[in-house]
């Protein structure tokens, strides 16, 4: 007997997609994650961008995931309860010499499938965005290129599973495969436990966990990226995603509205040894501030509120992989995802479930359920709603984080709900307390107070971000 | 809807000297809306003394200065409502707030101070490098764990700017049991108080590196360490002069921003050098019977001088609504077309000092806006504007210098004419200038256009 039938490793957006679509069938799931909660690594350090699919060479897997992923994002969205939004992408040209890689891109993007694509002349641009560089020449438009709360797919995916019977074991890290003669032995931090299919699901780290199994050896690059956060009152900026063709100084950064009205700018791509290697340099934020003011204007570089850095899995041959092992039988690869990997999730997680069904003979749950209810947002209910909301739950009349007006309510509903936060980051990413223009300088140590208390912790042990991320070392004079 | 004569935005040490200003000053209806537990704002963290010496002539602490104006405060009856968020205002002064026990409700105000302070910058706005851990807090959050909660944020201590927040925090952090290793600032100079530096860093064997900052973050659980590096003029760093201190907190003073999001958000017009109101000589924003003070409309060094300032806001904003509730009947007379000589019995009955201004706002002239512009080495006047007739007999316009002048002096020129020209020893960015005009001194330039102020070095 088997612990589980599957169990995934890694709770990102690709693994809490596969065990979303996994729990529509009758199948005992697991996903083990390293970190306190999902969406810790790549998944939660990107440009939260829905790509439209022109990007990726014609017939490539990412290009058909792209193209899927995007088309499901909008039902997705609705089920789950996220904000999406097709606000539409623009590729600038900045000069005539290069119209032919414009269209190359136009003619790529038809091939892929994406529909809507237009190539619009300077005037039409600086029409639609008036913030654009004045030296832009011409640019191709994507109206199905939207914007997504990375942090809020990956926990709702991961929540929608939970409520639907997947298992999720946090702080538990892998550290060896054992094949068996069917199926495999996990060995972990906190045991062992065996499934009879794996999904690889482990971002920068796949590499490691098929090379345990597989003859065949895949190589993962850790490629980092800088980015900038700009405070909601940049957040109009520029209403489209802006992107730059590669030009004399390499490939450019993106400029665009998140899906909460901030404005990002970014990435970098500097391949580092280091798969923890998430910080920030001088040369790279110096790189994103440079090149988004090559294609943008104005940009209101006082409005900065922070800056961080993610790690895309590039695989070396320049694609997703996402199948069975022909040499481990019931592992499946879910590697290589980086860009547009956040756009393709929802197919990612289609595609495992369907190599799955078909290898299992899943039947379908009857009582699946397909929708989830996000965390209750008070700002978007009417006054008489919400005075209601306040009379019902007075915690909902308290607001905690100041800057981005978020209430207690809120934040209580964050740890109370399935998969609930246990750290400061984990409400974050969840409410959006601390992630405004203070950083959290004002709502941290009321946050920290209503974790202690929903938890029944000790201030002392609460964290920002799990294992020894401790905010507090301890209490005044405890040394004399 | 509610209604009050003067709405207060924040029950900091502005926001009470204006609402016992205004009270004195004969306004009945005035409610202070305040978001924290208590009254008093920051000054309840500030536990180290030094505060009200210009004011009361003694040494106090934070929270007992700010219990004497909540004294002053409950004594005049004024009312307040704690854990009050507002949420909006409109450019008609209908004020949104939201509490646990009144959920969502309106005020309209016929005048709105604002007087909501300021928050710190937060690493992302220096765009410092590296890791995001654990164990990174502006000042004041560490401030607020040690003093009001009674945890230590960490035992080895880097702290990046001296402004006097983290000067403060220095002491305190040693005094608490932990070790501050050493005091960085990107300026050539210091962004604090002289005397905080003596009593906070030299007292204790802090070294203070100026020219200095924090080129890179590491630890990715708790802060293990950060780099400081020497910066050049530019204030880039100096390849070759990177030094690693290790550490499990790095506490950031490294500036303040008024907090004016409602204030944008009603129309209120900001001065991009303080990002605080743009206001004339009441204290009085673009936005009729808007009125700033304190850290909300240029952050301050010393509290006493917040008073003063929220004090003529609550008098002015007294003084505009015994104007305008005159002025609103008039207005009202003309609208339903009544016979002229009514508004004029209204205006008389307002008593002559405010019947003479009215006379004189219709005659003109006088009543027109002088521009107080910053000069040479001077980075920002508060206010902007004067208008002579409203002013009281003496008006202090404060100011900051963008560098550290030695021996220079403090010149005011009327247009071309310098009127006053002070000798200062001394001028530094960290400390806050002030200079004293006159009615009598403007209204003897009847054609006055512009008051310039600017450091004159020898």
């Amino acid at each position: 007997m088997y612990d589980y039938d599957v169990m995934i490793i890694g709770g990102g957006v690709s693994g809490c997609a596969a065990a979303r679509e996994l729990s529509r069938y009758k199948a005992k799931v697991c996903v083990l994650e390293k970190e306190e909660d999902v969406c810790c690594g790549t998944s939660k350090a990107n440009s939260g961008i829905v790509h439209a699919g022109y990007d990726a060479p014609e017939g490539s897997l990412k290009a058909e995931m792209n193209l899927r992923g995007n088309e499901m994002m909008e039902r997705l969205s609705e089920e789950l309860d996220i904000p999406f939004m097709r606000n539409g992408s623009l590729v600038l040209c900045l000069n005539e010499a290069d119209m032919p890689k414009l269209k190359a891109l136009y003619d790529r993007g038809t091939a892929n499938g994406v529909k809507g694509l237009r190539i619009l002349n300077r005037y039409e641009v600086l029409e639609k965005e008036p913030n654009v560089t004045e030296d832009v020449y011409a640019a191709l438009f994507a109206p199905t290129g939207g914007i997504v709360c990375p942090f809020e797919l990956n926990i709702a995916l991961a929540e929608n599973a939970s409520v639907n019977g997947v298992k999720f074991r946090f702080q538990t890290e892998v550290t060896e495969i054992e094949k068996m003669e069917k199926g495999y032995r996990l060995h972990t931090n906190q045991g062992v436990f065996s499934a009879q299919y794996v999904v690889n699901a482990a971002g920068v780290y796949a590499d490691r966990f098929h090379n345990m199994v597989s003859a065949r050896k895949i190589h993962i690059t850790a490629r980092r990226g800088d980015y900038c956060l700009l405070d909601k009152s940049a957040g109009n900026h520029v209403k489209s995603t802006i992107f730059t063709l590669p030009g004399e100084f390499g490939k450019g950064v993106l400029v665009a509205p998140t899906a909460h009205g901030n404005l990002i700018l970014g990435p970098t791509a500097i391949d580092i040894e280091d798969k923890e290697g998430t910080n920030t340099t001088r040369e790279g934020l110096d790189q994103v501030l440079g090149k988004a003011g090559m294609s943008v204007r104005n940009l209101p570089w006082r409005q900065v509120i922070t800056s961080f850095a993610g790690l895309r899995a590039h695989e070396d041959q320049d694609e997703f992989i996402i199948e069975e092992l022909a040499d481990a039988p019931g592992f499946i690869d879910c590697a290589g995802i980086e860009s547009p990997g956040l756009t393709s999730c929802p197919a990612v997680g289609e595609r495992i479930a369907g190599i799955l069904k078909n290898r299992m003979g899943l039947d379908e749950k009857k009582d699946f359920i397909s929708t989830r209810k996000g965390i209750l947002k008070p700002e978007t209910l009417s006054r008489e709603e919400r005075a209601a909301l306040i009379r019902e739950n007075p915690a909902y009349g308290n607001i905690i984080c100041r800057c981005e007006m978020i209430t207690e309510g809120e934040i209580i509903d964050a740890i109370r709900r399935p998969l609930g936060a246990r750290s400061l980051d984990g409400v974050k990413r969840r409410t959006r307390a601390g992630m405004g223009r203070c950083q959290s300088g004002f709502c941290s140590p009321r946050t920290m107070e209503i974790l202690a208390r929903e938890w029944n912790m000790d201030i002392r042990e609460i964290t920002k971000s799990g294992g020894d991320s401790f905010i507090v070392e301890g209490t005044n004079k405890d040394v004399f | 809807m509610e209604n009050y004569d003067i709405v207060i935005i924040g029950g900091g040490p502005a926001g009470l000297a204006a609402a016992a200003s205004a009270r004195r000053n004969g306004i009945e209806k005035i409610v202070i809306l305040e978001r924290d537990k208590e009254l008093g704002g920051i000054l309840n963290q500030c536990i180290h003394n030094g505060f009200g010496l210009h004011t009361f002539k003694e040494e106090l602490t934070g929270p007992e200065y700010a219990g004497r104006f909540i004294e002053q405060v409950r004594e005049l009856g004024i009312e307040y409502r704690l854990n009050t968020m507002v949420m909006e205002i409109s450019p008609q002064k209908v004020v949104t707030a939201m509490n646990r026990e009144e959920g969502l409700f309106e005020i309209q105000a016929k005048a709105v101070i604002l007087a909501m302070g300021c928050r710190e910058r937060p690493r992302g706005a220096l765009n410092i490098p590296g890791y995001r851990p654990a164990g990174i807090f502006s000042a004041g959050t560490a401030q607020r764990l040690v003093n009001m909660e009674g945890y230590l944020p960490g035992r080895e201590v880097v702290i990046l700017g001296s402004g006097d927040i983290g000067l403060i925090m220095a002491r305190r952090m040693t005094l608490e049991g932990a070790k501050v290793k050493v005091v960085a600032e990107l300026m050539p100079y210091s962004g604090g108080l002289k005397r905080n530096i003596v009593q906070c860093l030299d007292d204790y064997g802090i070294p203070l590196k100026l020219s200095h900052t924090v080129v890179d973050i590491q630890g990715k659980d708790r802060l293990t360490g950060v780099t400081l590096a020497e910066v050049d003029e530019k204030g880039k760093p100096v390849p070759g002069t990177e030094e690693f201190y290790s550490c499990d907190t790095l506490l950031l003073s490294v500036g303040l921003i008024p907090e004016n999001e409602l204030s944008g958000g009603m129309g209120v017009e900001l001065n991009p050098v303080t990002s605080g109101p743009r206001v004339n000589e009441s204290l009085e924003t673009n936005i009729e019977g808007v009125f700033a003070c304190g850290n909300v409309l240029h952050v301050h060094d010393l509290v006493d001088f917040v008073s003063e300032e929220a004090a003529s806001a609550g008098k002015n904003a007294a003084s505009y609504i015994q104007r305008t509730d005159g002025s609103e009947l008039s207005e009202r007379t003309d609208t339903y077309g009544e016979a002229p000589g009514t508004s004029t019995d209204e205006k008389e009955r307002q008593g002559e000092g405010i019947s003479g201004e009215k006379s004189m706002a219709q005659s003109g002239r006088r009543n027109r806006a002088v521009r107080l512009t910053a000069g040479d080495g001077v980075r920002y006047t508060v206010p902007e504007t004067i208008c002579a007739s409203r002013m009281d007999d003496r008006l202090t316009v404060r100011f900051r210098v963008g560098n550290v002048y030695k021996n220079c002096y403090v010149s005011v020129y009327f247009d071309e004419d310098r009127v006053l020209r002070r000798k200062r020893p001394v001028a530094a960015p960290g400390e806050m200038e002030e200079i004293a005009l006159t009615k009598e001194q403007l209204m003897r330039f009847p054609e006055l256009e512009t008051i310039t102020v600017k450091i004159e070095e020898e």
